[in-house]
């Protein structure tokens, strides 16, 4: 098993730059999430990483050798497609055992083997049958055990989960994750999904538009968003955003809303000019004595929780409670936010402004 | 508007049972969303009122009058399908005024711009108006496709998956949207999903089909909170709620064979203990998954909780349900 590293990674094809230029480390043995929107360059990177593109400019590293510009076949890993092709003429067996007689194992060792993987997946129970009425959840168990069984380096998969229904989505997941942990093979894993990423990765690198915004484990990306691209596909519902124009000052621990006080974690730079004050729906209360006004326009029901719509003079702000409290459409009230939670972002160029808050995880990259 | 009423329906496709004795009165005025896997009978239910289908047994009424032999366009409903399919040829405002200008309703020109004008105004597509259809976002045509029904003004709005094809964010908009169209027109919707966020959102009653049978009809929150089986409680509610023995806690009554524990069921810090096998941080909340005398269990905690995998959790049940060998509801 093995880390990666990316290091300047830039990929062009003609006009068009598919990424920009992505530096990040996955360390051995990591889950590791690119996530973002379609278009945004996590698959080119991935498939930069296995050797299936070539980067324009940039090294990466896989255990500390430099394979950018290597064939994947001399890269040692194994990917995992969202549409996994099996043989359809051969049984489950010889699907899995497939790759390690090309490679010109002894026999035996390949049914031991084989039989490892079986065990480990749930299917040794299947192993003789043909792989044409299977059903979904174990063709895709078919196609992990033909990557497992090579022992490869790192695997690579996109989207695996992605052409399943939710259902079953949410069971492969954790099965795949189950799976990881028993292994501990290093795991660089595309999904669009950000729940998902949350949900399984160690690590996340959110992209878009072929940069890479911010990278980071889950919770502190939730947390302290570099971006307001991050802050608003991370979540759900994402972060609310209020504009307003002002001054932040470094050191200042208040802002004016609407001409309301709030108050923010104490500003470690400073701007001028267009804002956007951010904040997560769980970090919204609504209290009638709070001077910072709104009407309720949609409530929407959840179980435990609601999630309460508002109109106020900078925009519509959501915030999740619980359903035990009553709220109708209509209401007046007064919006009280958790000032520890608060980030304020740079209008103009999108950024978080550094805070006493954000620092240690924007430091971090 | 109108309300529509299924009397003892019953369909089957050959050997196949799609639909099996389902009586249900959607009130008028209401949002009635039918949830349910794959094959429960939600799309054959609505093929039912729309007359894309006949039952083969049972009733069919919309407005107090029965529906049999009539035609879909006799029924003045408005369907609106997954697969949003515009006119190409055509600009969002010529399909929108599509419908109106049926040589049947001859609709005067006046009343179609300002109709036309109306909805596209209420679904934000009216800066689109000469604009091809084909030169559409995927959200925006699916707009197009809702508009469409909405001009009409028929007495029921049949919708099939409208928001499944849509992103993330779009959904959530037209989820919204949606729902304050209905409430502010008054009109009676009806709606299929197997997204348990739409249906517990906008809906004013959910009908949970389960093989065909209607197993529930209320509101959402008397399903979320009141279910009358394993089944229907397992419809709503993520992560989903933790089915176990009935006897892992003690204390089950007479008949029980399972508990049901939804996440915000189980009391932490309290009983017996279990083990932390897996935390995942979605942000919001953690997710735990623990284990409990061989069972896998998940119950959500604090967003920043300091517990790691392997750490010994107490738990104890809050305000379960129990449930008896057939998976109905006993306590």
């Amino acid at each position: 098993m093995a880390q990666i590293r990316i290091e300047h990674v830039r990929k062009e094809f003609g006009a068009f730059t598919a990424v920009q230029s992505s530096t990040f480390t996955i360390e051995d043995g990591e889950f590791f999430m690119l996530l973002g929107p379609s278009g945004c360059g996590k698959t080119t990177t991935l498939r930069m990483m296995a050797g299936l593109e070539l980067p324009t400019s940039g090294e990466i590293y896989i255990d500390g050798e430099e394979v950018g510009q290597k064939p994947a076949s001399q890269r040692d890993i194994a990917f995992v497609f969202q549409m996994f092709a099996l043989y359809p003429h051969m049984n489950v067996g010889k699907n899995i055992s497939y790759p390690l007689l090309s490679q010109g194992m002894p026999k035996a060792q390949v049914k031991k083997k084989v039989g490892e993987i079986a065990e480990i997946l749930g299917i040794t129970d299947i192993l003789s049958k043909p792989v044409g009425g299977l059903s979904g959840g174990d063709r895709q168990r078919v196609a992990l055990g033909r990557a497992i069984v090579r022992d490869p380096k790192a695997f690579f998969m996109d989207e695996p989960l992605g052409a399943l229904d939710a259902e079953f989505r949410e069971h492969m997941s954790d099965e795949l994750r189950a799976l990881h942990d028993r292994m501990n093979a290093t795991t660089v894993y595309v999904t669009h999904d950000q729940l998902e990423a949350m949900q399984m990765g160690d690590k996340i690198v959110v992209m878009n538009h072929g940069v890479v915004e911010q990278f980071g484990v889950p919770q502190d990306i939730y947390d302290w968003p570099a971006t307001k691209f991050v802050a608003q596909f991370i979540g759900s519902p994402p972060m609310n955003f209020l504009d307003f124009n002002g001054m932040v000052g470094t050191g200042s621990t208040e802002i004016r809303l609407n001409d309301v006080a709030v108050t923010v974690p104490e500003a470690r730079e400073g701007t001028n000019g267009g804002i956007i004050f951010g904040i997560r729906p769980e970090h919204v209360r609504l209290d009638d004595s709070a001077p910072y006004r709104g009407r309720v326009i949609a409530t929407e029901y959840l179980g435990t929780t609601q999630i309460v719509t508002l109109e106020t003079a900078n925009g519509a702000v959501k915030a999740r409670l619980s359903s035990a409290d009553r709220v109708n459409v209509g209401d007046q009230t007064g919006l009280h936010f958790d000032a520890r939670t608060i980030t304020l972002f740079n209008a103009e160029t999108g950024k978080a402004l550094k805070s006493a808050a954000n620092m240690e995880v924007l430091s971090n990259g | 508007m109108a309300d529509v009423t299924l009397n003892g329906v019953s369909k089957s496709f050959g050997e196949e049972t799609a639909l099996d004795n389902v009586t249900m009165t959607v009130p008028d005025g209401s949002f009635v969303v039918l949830l349910g896997p794959t094959g429960a009978g939600k799309t054959t239910t609505l093929r039912m009122v729309s007359g894309l289908d006949k039952p083969d047994t049972g009733t069919v009424m919309i407005e107090g009058r029965d529906m049999a032999g009539l035609t879909p366009a006799q029924r003045d409903v408005a369907m609106v399908f997954q697969q949003y399919s515009l006119y190409p040829h055509l600009t969002v405002r010529q399909n929108l005024e599509f419908p109106l200008k049926s040589p049947i309703l001859k609709t005067p020109q006046a009343e179609i711009d300002r109709k036309v004008g109306e909805v596209a105004e209420v679904l934000q597509i009216s800066h689109k108006l000469d604009n091809k259809s084909t030169a559409l976002s995927g959200g925006e045509m699916q707009r197009v496709s809702i508009g469409r029904a909405l001009v009409r003004n028929p007495s029921v709005y049949l919708m099939d998956e409208p928001l499944s094809s849509l992103d993330a964010k779009l959904r959530s908009d037209l989820r919204i949207e949606l729902k304050s169209i209905q409430a502010n027109s008054g009109a009676t919707l009806l709606y299929v999903t197997h997204d348990q966020i739409e249906a517990m959102t906008m809906a004013t009653h959910v009908g949970v089909l389960d093989n065909g049978k209607l197993v529930q009809f209320g509101t959402p929150r008397e399903i979320y909170e009141n279910p009358v089986s394993v089944y229907a409680a397992s419809r709503l509610g993520q992560p989903r709620i933790n089915v176990l023995p009935a006897d892992v806690f003690g204390g089950a009554p007479d008949g029980a064979a399972s508990i049901g524990l939804r996440p915000e069921h189980i009391v932490q810090g309290e009983g017996e203990e279990s083990m932390v096998t897996r935390v995942e941080h979605l942000g919001d909340q953690t997710r735990l998954h623990l284990a409990f005398k061989n069972h896998d269990l998940i119950t959500v905690t604090d967003a920043h909780t300091t517990l790691n995998e392997g750490d010994v959790v107490k738990i104890r049940p809050n305000n379960p349900y129990y449930f008896d060998a057939n998976g109905a509801r006993v306590a």
